[in-house]
């Protein structure tokens, strides 16, 4: 087959493909976007299975875990947070068990590119207790995923790919494989997935007995490799996913280069610690996220007479993303010589809204509105609006998780914030703003919540939203807001004004008011305009 | 043989079509290469960037290390010198001169420009009148790359070939617009 290239997510989808996958299911979210962006793609083109962005990442998790009870082979695929939301079908997938290959793919934000933290979700494997791959190049990424989906069926359980923000979004050839045909529909027995108390502890047990397999699955692996330099006793290196690139990028022209253990599936592959940790003094530990393995390694009291290395002790930095020259550093290298940049304050270009962007009128006239109450609060949420956190704008004093705003304004108010303001956009608003606003309504919080309906997923490149236009105000009526402190305003200039006033008059009503901002994304009517021009 | 480049510019000035010309050329020619870029939420307007790396031998880090990058290659005369770090001591600037201003404190023009100067190689282009002169001031990036062809390890057939693939979807008119955007760069450089 010809070589490919290709992102790391769209190696990570075309892997799933190649494997027969029958269903993929994934909420937007930078870095895994694109996984998702090449799956519909590919389905669009004829490709004979079900592609689709959901609601958020918990209906997605339980969708893909639909599709594997019935034998078929299914990826879920979101960013590091992502799996928040889904954390509670995923935990209970590992006691329930996969029956056609379920594969999880969570890409990871190290350095926070474009995340609100830098968690690392090999925790979440081992907190399921399930088996993880972590590819360190594009290559791995595909292979690992056809790996993945026939380990997730011989053992029986979710198998999760952690990709990272460098790989997901880097591109360099891939070799594919031929095509393997799809599942039949297979039915398991029922007992299994329905978790009563007596299901759920023969079946976690299950589980718990099935960790030997894994880690033998771990210690076979093919994708691990152990280089023991026999002349060298000094330092051996343990390094994971593409944090093993980054040694290899300063060691490869070491005349008597250390030994070198790389890592990319867990639960850890002991057999192949333990050789290296054997062979030398000194461990440095290399990878990127939080100290998974340096801490799984030194546990509370360390290896006596061996000294190990890595993010807990400073020798490489604990927050952040690796680099090759962090990693040189680690490995007490000289540096490379480089260029100083002094000549005059480099000045930052933050990224901002775009010319034109609905939610600059709205913040403009939020501003404005809010001048007259200075004890008002404007809770905010996960979106470019976000970016009026900066200036221009400075209109918001939060930014937390998916859906926050609506149900941190209900607390505020009830602390007695007054006014107090969510702002939130439609996706999101569909994602997990619906859940809080009910409860608003359910005690008429006196709050006010201002939707930003612009139709679209904007920051992650316009993906389609569930509740936008008529369809969001049919939404938020049944929720049980009342209809005249439902309004709906156009972010224009030309109607800044009485924008203005819409906003005042529902800060000074004493109950629960939404107000829809509804104007299109500047870059989809874009999009849309030059697509049609064609 | 090894090529490593920090491509620069600001977001929406195109430089992923560039990558994407040179990735594809780099296929066709049988080298490997690793190119990293930057999405989401850093592409709204700000600084973008994208480490590209070229080699006959296996390539590891997606990352070029500071100091060791071969040519910085920008669409945008301030953000050549945002990587300058990355430049190793024998390296090449090639950039446009022509500022993106979209930020309250953006340096004064000259300065930026004799800061770029003092690199003992660089190459300096008039990107906004070439690209205007070929057609479109969107343009640049395509002047950009021809500027820069000379001193890649890829031929200039490939590259061509690659800008068309690029372009074809857009009609024949932006096709021939663009190559002549390339030439008109690749002419200025020579």
């Amino acid at each position: 087959m010809k070589q490919e290239v290709l992102l790391g997510d769209e190696a990570v989808a075309l892997g799933a493909i190649h494997a027969g996958l029958s269903g993929g299911y994934s909420y937007p979210g930078t870095p895994a976007s694109e996984i998702m962006e090449y799956l519909i793609k590919a389905s669009e083109k004829g490709k004979n299975f079900v592609a689709s962005w959901s609601v958020n990442e918990k209906v997605a998790y339980e969708e893909a875990l639909g599709i594997s009870y019935a034998g078929k082979r299914t990826l879920v695929s979101m960013k590091h947070v992502g799996l928040n939301v889904a954390a509670d079908p995923f935990m209970n997938s590992a006691i329930t068990g996969a029956n056609g290959g379920l594969v999880v793919v969570v890409a990871d934000d190290p350095g926070m590119h474009s995340s609100q933290n830098e968690q690392d979700s090999r925790y979440f494997a081992q907190f399921a207790q399930l088996f993880c791959f972590e590819p360190s190049n594009h290559q791995e990424a595909y292979d690992m995923t056809r790996k993945a989906f026939d380990l997730s069926e011989s053992l029986g359980i979710p198998v999760l790919v952690r990709m990272v923000t460098r790989l997901s979004h880097s591109r360099s050839r891939v070799q594919p494989q031929p095509s393997r045909e799809q599942n039949p529909l297979k039915y398991g027995e029922g007992k299994e997935w329905t978790l009563l108390p007596v299901n759920a502890r023969r079946q976690f047990k299950i589980l718990v007995d099935k960790q030997k397999d894994l880690i033998n699955a771990s210690n076979e692996s093919g994708f691990n490799s152990l280089k023991i330099n026999k002349k060298n006793t000094a330092l051996g290196i343990i390094a994971s996913g593409i944090a093993y690139n980054y040694v290899l990028e300063n060691t490869k022209d070491e005349a008597s280069p250390p030994s070198i253990l790389k890592i990319t599936t867990y639960p850890l592959p002991e057999d192949l610690i333990k050789r290296i940790v054997d062979h030398v003094r000194t461990i440095l530990v290399v990878e990127e996220g939080y100290p998974f393995i340096e801490r799984n390694i030194k546990g509370l009291f360390g290896i006596s007479g061996k000294e190990i290395k890595g993010k807990l002790n400073g020798d490489l930095p604990s927050t952040g993303e690796l680099s090759p020259e962090i990693v040189r550093q680690g490995l007490e290298m000289k540096p490379l010589q480089k260029r100083k940049i002094d000549a005059f304050p480099m000045a930052a270009r933050p990224p901002q809204l775009c010319q034109g962007c609905s939610h600059a009128d709205t913040y403009r006239a939020l501003n404005k509105a809010l001048e007259s109450y200075p004890q008002a609060n404007v809770f905010s949420d996960i979106g470019c609006y976000t970016l009026g956190a900066l200036p221009p704008y400075n209109a918001i004093q939060s930014c937390v998780c998916m859906g926050a705003s609506v149900s941190m304004a209900k607390g505020g108010a009830e602390a007695g914030v007054y006014p107090s303001v969510a702002v939130i956009g439609d996706s999101t608003f569909a994602h997990s703003g619906i859940t809080p606003l009910l409860d608003a309504a359910a005690v008429n919080t006196n709050m006010t919540v201002l939707i930003l309906d612009n139709a679209t997923v904007a920051m992650t490149g316009g993906q389609p939203t569930f509740a936008s236009g008529e369809k969001l105000k049919r939404v938020i009526q049944g929720l049980g807001i009342k209809k005249e402190h439902l309004r709906t305003i156009i972010p224009l200039p030309k109607n800044h004004e009485s924008n203005i006033q819409v906003m005042k008059e529902e800060f000074d009503y004493k109950g629960l008011s939404v107000i829809i901002a509804a104007r299109e994304c500047v870059q989809q009517a874009r999009k849309k305009k030059r697509r049609k021009s064609e | 043989m090894r090529q490593d480049i920090v491509l620069a510019g600001v977001g929406g000035q195109g430089i992923l079509s560039i990558a994407f010309v040179i990735d594809n050329s780099a296929l066709e020619e049988g080298l490997n290469f690793k190119q990293a870029e930057v999405h989401g939420m850093a592409q709204r307007g700000g600084a973008v960037q994208s480490h590209l790396r070229l080699s006959s031998d296996p390539i590891y880090s997606d990352l070029i290390p500071k100091g060791g990058a071969d040519m910085i290659l920008s669409v945008e005369p301030l953000e050549s010198l945002r990587y300058l770090d990355y430049l190793s001591p024998d390296g090449i600037v090639v950039t446009s001169r022509s500022p993106f201003v979209n930020i309250p404190d953006y340096p004064a023009i000259e300065k930026v420009l004799s800061e770029i100067e003092a690199v003992e190689k660089k190459l300096i282009v008039d990107s906004e009148k070439l690209a205007r002169e070929a057609g479109s001031p969107k343009a640049q990036n395509m002047v950009m790359l021809g500027a820069a062809s000379p001193h890649l390890v890829l031929s200039e057939k490939n590259l061509k070939k690659f800008v068309r693939v690029l372009f074809e979807p857009l009609g024949e008119k932006i096709v021939e617009m663009n190559l002549q955007a390339f030439d008109l760069g690749r002419k200025a450089s020579l």
